[in-house]
């Protein structure tokens, strides 16, 4: 893994607005390392609110960093109308179609040739035309017979449909990565499955690389390789899925993870749901010490003052975790040479935990 | 309390009805320029005092309808035909007067949207006040301390209570919403896709908060959603429809890990355990679009669609069949008796 090169990274990225309501500023994106290798599938999951869609345009070149880098291929990119030209061709955003990412005054074909035209012939690669290259693309997003849809509105679609149009009209670019926002948030589960089985479809056939940004644990189960989870501007968790979904260990992954309606089924003798309080926080006042302190359930158990890391949880920052490929988590709670301590029961005290802030690597 | 000539015991042809709400062979068709929309074809589902009823389907199955005309809020110019007797009264015959009160003492309804549902100009104590002012006809100074408890026991900070909807996040204008259908201490709660669109945090805040208020005031819920994960968590039965039908109906949770139908069995399968290898790097969904309700297949409506589909279903529309004890599906592989009334 360590001699291949990222197809797109964030190299210690940070965003940050003008708070909307009132003074300060929105820290959406508070240093970030994130890699999305060669035919890679990484998902991006947080509550509404923690920065998944600032990070996305930002990674896309919508919104330029207040601090770091996004590197396409290893090389920064440049935020000339060139550079960025070049860029975007290569990188596609896929946003779900009720933000309204389809005209509905533009037929199926306008919406898929629209970004061809923008990029002039070169775009069309073997093609010997247009029309045969939108119809691939459409073919591609499932589609078929292409030719069938060329002349319909989305409002003759189905949902499904209308996404795969959106899909098509990032393909037909090819890309080598999709950045996809909340792709299937709001499709029926019978259509969310048929789109995420295509762009896992994509990855297999074609070695598509994808960044999903969803708050739905489910999907990174269904298609992602790695997962990233995000709070408050900040990765605190990242790993290979398997691990981090089946042993998470930070208490925010923990608690993303115990309020899915279908953990619920299986709970019998299980600890029962974690259900945070509040909403989304607010990135204008980033609390000192560890982000998630406020809401965290184990500093509001007492289970932190037991294992002798509440002061470190209140107080002391957390290292940035690395956007490669191995499992890591930053939570004074978690402790590499002890191990991860059971969370959910009343801890013995460690000699020595929360000594130094760790991060975590497996 | 009930109208002259409306009292269950005025129609000796009707069975008396233990249940809270009952609908019998309820039929809703809209009136549309492309024709007449069967939206609703013939359903019979009921719900007992205290229990939590689950409907779930794809969009356009017919969910919203069927939850809408419990309350008989559809359009003008929609056919009804069937009967929804809700503590033994026929809402669909009942007088305008008699409706109104019903409307919120007897039953109330939580929507998906809290946003379009809230009037967007008038802060949120003043809307919550207004059905209990309307109904319960007591003092502004009453209505406003009923307000106060409702928003305690929804979760919001009294501070809120000055607020406009537009000042609030998503969750906390669904508990609004929440409160209002709370004020007039209904008997039944019909909420339609309460947590659709909202983050998964917050939507497990509001189940909760639903499930305890209904658990601690004995109210009877009608939940609709797509999200059959959702539904079987939060309810104790759970109904199944499909283009206008209800196809599967039972004990939550043996509807959503065993279901006898083709369709609750494919719409079960596209929700993913974590933690189970048959999901992982699999996405299950199911192939093709609900039909449309003007131009219905024959025979069963799932055929197109169904894997488990035989010649028969082309011919024969499945009325739905006990399927095992508390249990029925709608499927020519369901060979037992039908359900007839007694289910
Ligand atoms: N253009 C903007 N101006 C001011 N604040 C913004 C802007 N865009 C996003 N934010 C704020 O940044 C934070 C992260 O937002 P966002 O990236 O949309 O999160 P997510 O996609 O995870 O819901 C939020 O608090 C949001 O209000
Ligand atoms: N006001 C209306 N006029 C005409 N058709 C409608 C109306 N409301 C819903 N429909 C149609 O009725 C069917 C059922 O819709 P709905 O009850 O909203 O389903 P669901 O809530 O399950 O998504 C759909 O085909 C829909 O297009
Ligand atoms: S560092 Fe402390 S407050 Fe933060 S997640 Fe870990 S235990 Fe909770
Ligand atoms: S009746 Fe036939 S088509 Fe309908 S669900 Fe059963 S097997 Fe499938
Ligand atoms: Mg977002
Ligand atoms: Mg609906």
């Amino acid at each position: 893994m360590t001699e291949r090169v990222p197809v797109l990274s964030a190299h210690d990225l940070r965003v940050s607005f003008p708070a909307r309501h009132g003074h300060g500023v929105a820290h959406a994106v508070d240093r970030v390392n994130l890699d999305v290798y060669p035919g890679e599938i990484v998902a991006l999951v947080g509550e509404s609110g923690c920065g998944k869609t600032t990070l996305a345009r930002t990674l896309l070149g919508l919104e330029k960093p207040g601090g770091g880098q996004v590197l396409h291929h290893g090389q920064p990119v440049r935020y000339t109308s060139r550079g960025l030209k070049a860029y975007r061709r290569d990188v596609q955003l896929v946003l779900q179609d009720p933000s309204g990412s389809l005209n509905p005054r533009h037929t199926v074909y306008e919406a898929v040739a629209e970004g061809l035209r923008i990029h002039g012939h070169t775009a069309l690669g073997d093609f010997p035309d247009e029309q045969a290259k939108v119809a691939d693309a459409l073919a591609r997003a499932g589609l078929r017979p292409a030719e069938r849809f060329f002349l319909r509105y989305p409002h003759e679609l189905s949902g499904g449909q209308r996404q795969r149009v959106v899909i098509a009209g990032a393909l037909v670019l090819d890309p080598a990565i999709l950045v996809a926002d909340e792709p299937v948030a709001s499709l029926d589960a019978s259509v969310r499955g048929e789109i995420l089985k295509l762009l896992l479809g994509l990855r297999d056939e074609r070695g598509l690389s994808a960044l999903v940004v969803t708050h739905d644990l489910g999907l990174a189960w269904n298609i992602a390789d790695r997962v990233a989870v995000m709070y408050l501007g900040r990765i605190v968790e990242t790993g290979p899925v398997e691990k981090i979904l089946t042993a998470p260990e930070h208490p925010y992954t923990r608690a993303l993870l115990s309020v899915l309606p279908e953990s619920g089924l299986s709970e019998a003798g299980g600890a029962g749901p974690t259900i945070l309080t509040g909403e989304a926080p607010d990135p204008t006042r980033i609390p000192t010490g560890c982000r998630f302190h406020p809401r965290c359930p184990v500093v509001a158990s007492g289970r932190a003052a037991a294992l002798d890391i509440e002061a470190a949880c209140r107080g002391r920052d957390l290292p940035v975790l690395d956007g490669g490929g191995e499992a890591q988590v930053a939570c004074h709670a978690v402790g590499s040479d002890a191990g991860a301590p059971d969370l959910r029961t009343t801890p013995t005290p460690r000699p020595g935990a929360g000594a130094a802030p760790r991060r975590r690597r497996r | 309390m009930t109208q002259p000539g409306r009292a269950p015991e005025a129609r000796p042809d009707k069975a008396p009805t233990a249940q809270l709400l009952d609908i019998r062979n309820l039929t809703v068709t809209y009136r549309t320029g492309g024709g007449p929309l069967p939206a609703v074809r013939g359903v019979d589902l009921s719900l007992a005092a205290g229990q939590k009823l689950g409907l779930a389907g794809e969009s356009g199955c017919g969910k919203s309808t069927l939850a809408a005309s419990v309350l008989r809020l559809l359009p003008p110019g929609t056919t009804t035909t069937g009967e929804i007797l809700l503590g033994g009264e026929d809402v669909l015959t009942m007088g305008w007067s008699r409706l109104r009160a019903v409307r919120w003492a007897g039953a109330s309804i939580v929507f998906q949207g809290a946003m379009h549902s809230l009037n967007p100009v008038r802060r949120i104590a003043h809307q919550i006040a207004e059905p209990i002012l309307l109904h319960d006809k007591v003092s502004e100074t009453l209505a406003h301390e009923r307000v106060a408890v409702l928003l305690e026991q929804v979760g919001l900070a009294a501070a809120r209570a000055s607020a406009y909807p537009h000042e609030l996040s998503g969750g906390q204008r669904q508990r609004v919403m929440i409160a209002m259908a709370l004020a007039c201490s209904p008997n039944l709660i019909v909420a339609d896709e309460p947590t659709t669109a909202l983050d998964v945090m917050v939507q497990a805040q509001i189940l909760r908060l639903i499930g305890d208020l209904v658990a601690a005031q004995g109210i009877s819920l009608l939940m609709i959603s797509h999200d059959l994960a959702v539904l079987a968590q939060t309810c104790d039965r759970l109904a199944v429809m499909y283009a206008g039908r209800i196809v599967e109906d039972g004990p939550a949770h043996q509807v959503f890990t065993d279901g006898r139908h083709p369709y609750t069995r494919a719409l079960a399968a596209a929700f993913p355990r974590i933690g189970d290898p048959s999901s992982r790097r699999a996405p299950h969904g199911l192939p093709g679009d609900p039909p449309d309700p003007t131009a219905l297949p024959t025979g069963c409506a799932f055929r197109p669609r169904c894997p488990l589909a035989i010649e028969t279903c082309a011919h024969v529309d499945p009325a739905l069949s006990v399927a095992g004890p508390g249990r029925a599906a709608a499927c020519v592989h369901v060979t037992s008796v039908p359900t007839g009334g007694e289910r």
